[in-house]
């Protein structure tokens, strides 16, 4: 049945909204403007940790044009968040981060609101301040949260002090295999905090009517994630709060529920009016979230003809303030710092700690950035330790179709190597550049990628409109990836229709079928799948509504493109999607309406293989594997480094929309090239020193080569919708790592272990200060 | 907080003439989203750095958030919401349309002003000089790359008029 002609799926059509984004009509929440709407502001603490000793908003309250003004005081405490309660809407007795929102305003302009917030007067007690990981975790250290034992885990995850949470993975006897090993290379790999840096800060629309039901518009992931917090925080039922989402102009992990969306919900109920919030970029920078600094220990060893043997590593994370995703970055990186190698022997320690900053979160490859530098750096230490070629050493050693990844999950289809295969393919079909100049050196570096994708639940519906044209509706929101394309695709070819037929509704809480996130590169695989029985659902009640009408029986009946169902072998008997859809409203059978859910669930960790304790997820995904490639050009004297080509090798499974899925490739390495080379948050004294596009190093057009080459493996998955996989997150992961790895190639090994690798610290990895060279 | 001092403002956006009444610091931006609700110009950092915010005054590429809309009474302003009419600018929009040049959207107004900028000077552009064009504009999702790539192919056809 399925449509041989159309060949949607595998087509590079254009955005469905692309003509509105690229001619300015496409409306972002700043944009929106409701009647009597008024304009909110924040106050934000200007310490990393004190008591709030008081909170006057007299004065505030007092101004003319002012509707509404709260500060912690006003709620009760009701502690949310994903895998430890510790958060509240407003700071509460104290403050844990400079930045932290400690009281808002609604008033009848932008100008009052800010001036507003500026006359309320907090007094504070400043508290000795956790800086840093070591800070957090020594002896007599502050306590960030000094009633940790108090609040509620997900799960057990051994808190104490400032510790949240704890992982522990490991399979074979690793202080045993030490003494098998011929080489062993150890090291410690540390990683900043990035920003994410979306173009459009976070912002939000809530609107309350008379009776006390909330209309939200958020610039977020997922609209269901921001009704699920806003109801935990403001104790509503979710009967009460609908969410919708406008266009977001950029997300990667940043745009997650926060206390953000309660704040505005919270002013909205008290004024009894909308009231618009949209972050400045400096108040953007300072409240929201970041990538999560990390500092990595690791140890590998191999035998001399190769075969690695042992690899142990202990991860720091600084989760900042609030424990926020920390359990699960934590936890995935533990799970990614193996690599996709046959290491039989593996030990690895994850902690996140509590700080006085910023707190982290997800960000796009979840903790997969860090593991994979410090991990991939170190194969190629491991090689010049060897004097293996680097490329050589990772062929020996990685896993192959049918192995096992680190937990005791089997892998399948794992393509690591065909992609590798495919990436040196083009690197060497590559035309030579011409000669550096004069104190310049060249180097080619690599990396492996692997991540999953999947993740929790997901669901769609698919009606049939009247005129024969679909409407899909899923949940998913398009942070700009194109899933609302992508999924259509799906839906298009599945029932023979062209793609202008299938509309995709906009993600309303009020109407949109449940779905978790935009994130772990889900939404072409898990809501791909949803689409996809949600569409063949559709398809078996119109070949029943069909036979109805013709009389004749489901198995003479088959589907013909253009969304028509005749019978086999008589080319005039048919009848359109139009005659069925009408039928159905108006005379027999009702609305025609196909739906679909899903959750991930598949094999838990295998303890035969492994043990793994305090793993912060229930189930993952699916695995999926890559390999990329730099050419960088380091200047000796100024150390540095620029990216003169790359290429980045990825197993989709099946590109369903082929510009798409090179479009992520490409965003996602010139992120990690920025990670890699220039974007920092820097913190003095607990407070954020760079929270300004032009003080934080976003890479601009001429940071980045016009040359960064994706390369497409199309190895399907059984369970993906025509085989389809995620590749949204992966292409982040290898940069640094590839990077490093070439700059040790141009110079005799030395490398820096430390990001971002600024002139500054590649000159001193290539020219070390004296004394420790 | 006593009223702030407006001043009246005659605006020539988009070919037409426009009243509006505003305070002597208010940005070309503000006025454009807030008085005039031409909300295709985007704030997106409000310091004049990523670019979202561009339109052409007097036919150059300029920072709607760091001009001072009341000093800007003689000068002829298009925004996004005018050069989409253009026929340089519709065969830039179309071009990053169909070269999937597109993603979260939020840069693509700026990209699109300061590639019509430079088409209309230029009839076929080279790589650095696109290149050049864009440096004042972020993009924080397609790394670049398919803007580039959809300009050259503009290029490389002449944009022809």
């Amino acid at each position: 049945m399925a449509n041989e002609i159309m060949k949607i799926v595998g087509a590079s059509l254009p955005r469905l909204e692309g003509m509105d984004k690229a001619s300015g009509s496409a409306v972002y929440v700043e944009d929106l403007y409701r009647p009597g709407m008024l304009h909110g502001a924040l106050l934000l603490s200007p310490h990393p940790h004190a008591r709030i000793v008081s909170c006057d908003t007299s004065r505030a309250a007092a101004l003319p044009g002012v509707r509404a003004v709260v500060c912690g005081s006003d709620f009760p405490e009701r502690r949310v968040g994903v895998f430890v309660k510790d958060e509240v809407i407003l700071a509460q007795g104290k403050v844990r981060y400079a930045g932290e929102p400690v009281a808002a305003v609604a008033a009848r302009s932008l100008a009052i609101a800010r001036a507003a917030a500026a006359l309320i007067v907090v007094e504070y007690e400043p508290l000795p301040a956790v800086l840093s990981i070591d800070q957090a975790l020594a002896a007599n250290a502050p306590l960030v949260h000094e009633n940790l034992e108090r609040y509620v885990f997900r799960m057990p995850a051994r808190a104490r002090r400032n510790i949240i949470w704890e992982v522990d993975l490991a399979q074979g006897d690793v202080d045993a295999a030490w003494a098998q090993c011929d080489a062993i290379v150890e090291g410690i790999y540390e990683t900043q905090a990035q920003y994410h840096a979306y173009l459009e800060t976070n912002g939000v629309l809530a609107e309350a009517d008379q009776s006390g039901n909330l209309t939200v518009w958020a610039s977020c992931q997922s609209v269901h994630h921001v009704q699920t917090r806003i109801a935990e925080e403001l104790g509503l039922p979710m009967s009460k709060i609908r969410v919708a989402v406008p266009r977001v102009g950029g997300a990667f992990g940043g745009k997650h529920a926060s206390n953000l969306h309660s704040i505005a919900a919270a002013l909205a109920l008290k004024a009894k009016a909308p009231v618009k919030l949209v972050l400045t970029r400096t108040e953007d920078f300072e409240m929201q979230r970041s990538r999560h600094p990390v500092r990595i220990h690791l140890r590998t060893g191999a035998r001399s003809d190769g075969t690695i043997l042992a690899r142990e590593a202990r991860l720091l994370f600084d989760g900042g303030a609030y424990a926020d995703e920390s359990p699960a970055v934590m936890s995935f990186a533990s799970l990614m710092v193996r690599g996709c190698y046959r290491i039989p022997h593996v030990r690895v320690h994850g902690t996140a700690v509590y700080t006085n900053k910023l707190r982290a979160g997800s960000f796009r490859a979840f903790g997969n950035p860090q593991a994979t530098f410090a991990g991939e750096s170190q194969i190629d230490e491991l090689a010049l330790k060897l004097g293996i070629d680097p490329v050589a050493l990772r062929r020996k050693n990685l896993m192959q179709d049918g192995d096992y990844w680190i937990g005791g999950h089997r892998v399948a289809v794992c393509s690591a190597g065909r992609c590798l295969d495919r990436l040196i393919e083009s690197v060497r079909a590559a035309p030579p550049l011409p000669p550096p100049r004069r104190e310049r050196r060249r180097g080619i570096g690599y990396s492996m990628l692997a991540s999953i994708c999947g993740l929790m639940g997901t669901s769609a519906s698919v009606h049939l409109r009247g005129d024969g044209t679909v409407a899909l509706s899923t949940g998913v929101v398009d942070i700009g990836q194109g899933s609302d394309t992508t999924l259509a695709q799906i839906c298009a070819e599945l029932l023979g229709l062209p793609i202008e037929s299938v509309s995709y509704g906009a993600p309303d809480t009020a109407v949109s079928p449940y779905n978790w996130k935009t994130a772990a590169s889900r939404s072409t695989y898990m809501t791909g799948r949803a689409v996809a029985g949600g569409s063949n659902h559709l398809k078996e009640q119109i070949l029943r509504h069909a036979a109805d009408m013709l009389e004749s029986a489901e198995a003479d009946l088959e589907f013909r493109s253009g969304g028509r169902v005749g019978v086999v072998g008589v080319p005039g008997r048919e009848l359109s999607f139009a005659q069925i859809a009408q039928h159905s409203l108006y005379v027999a059978g009702g609305p025609i309406i196909g739906v679909s859910g899903l959750v991930f669930d598949g094999p838990p960790f295998d303890p035969k293989r492994a043990t793994v304790e305090r793993f912060a997820f229930d189930n993952l995904g699916v695995y999926i594997f890559g390999a990329q490639a730099v050419e960088v050009e380091v200047d000796e004297a100024t150390g540095q480094v620029a990216v003169l080509r790359a290429w980045s090798a990825h197993d989709v499974g099946r590109a369903i929309n082929p510009a798409s899925v090179e479009g992520q490739i490409q965003g996602a390495f010139v992120q990690g090239l920025g990670y890699a080379l220039t974007e920092e948050m820097v913190w003095n004294d607990g407070r954020l020193i760079n929270p300004s596009l032009a003080e934080y190093a976003v890479p601009g057009i001429e940071d980045v080569p016009f040359g960064v080459h994706p390369i497409i493996l199309e190895e399907p998955e059984p369970t993906g919708p025509f085989g389809a996989k995620g590749v949204g997150e992966p292409a982040l992961s290898g940069v640094a790592a590839a990077i490093a790895n070439a700059i040790a190639q141009a110079f005799n090994g030395a490398r820096p272990r430390r990001l971002p690798m600024t002139p500054e610290r590649v000159l001193d990895a290539i020219e070390p200060p004296a004394g420790q060279a | 907080m006593t009223q702030p001092e407006r001043l009246p403002v005659a605006l020539m956006v988009n070919g037409e003439t426009q009243e509006v009444l505003i305070e002597a610091e208010a940005t070309l931006l503000s006025v454009l989203r807030e008085h005039l609700q031409l909300t295709g110009s985007k704030r997106g950092c409000n310091q004049g750095v990523c670019g979202a915010c561009t339109v052409l005054i007097d036919g150059r590429a300029g920072r709607s958030c760091l001009a001072l809309a009341a000093t800007l009474a003689e000068a002829e302003i298009t925004t996004i919401e005018g050069i989409r009419d253009d026929p340089v600018g519709a065969r830039v929009i179309a071009a990053l349309v169909e070269g999937a040049a597109v993603q979260c959207g939020f840069c693509t107004p700026g990209m699109v002003i300061a590639l019509t900028e430079l088409l209309r000077a230029k009839d076929r552009p080279d790589l650095a000089e696109i290149r050049d064009a864009l440096s004042g504009n972020l993009c924080r999702c397609t790394g670049y790359q398919k803007i580039v790539a959809a300009a050259l192919t503009l290029a490389s056809n002449g944009h022809g008029e």
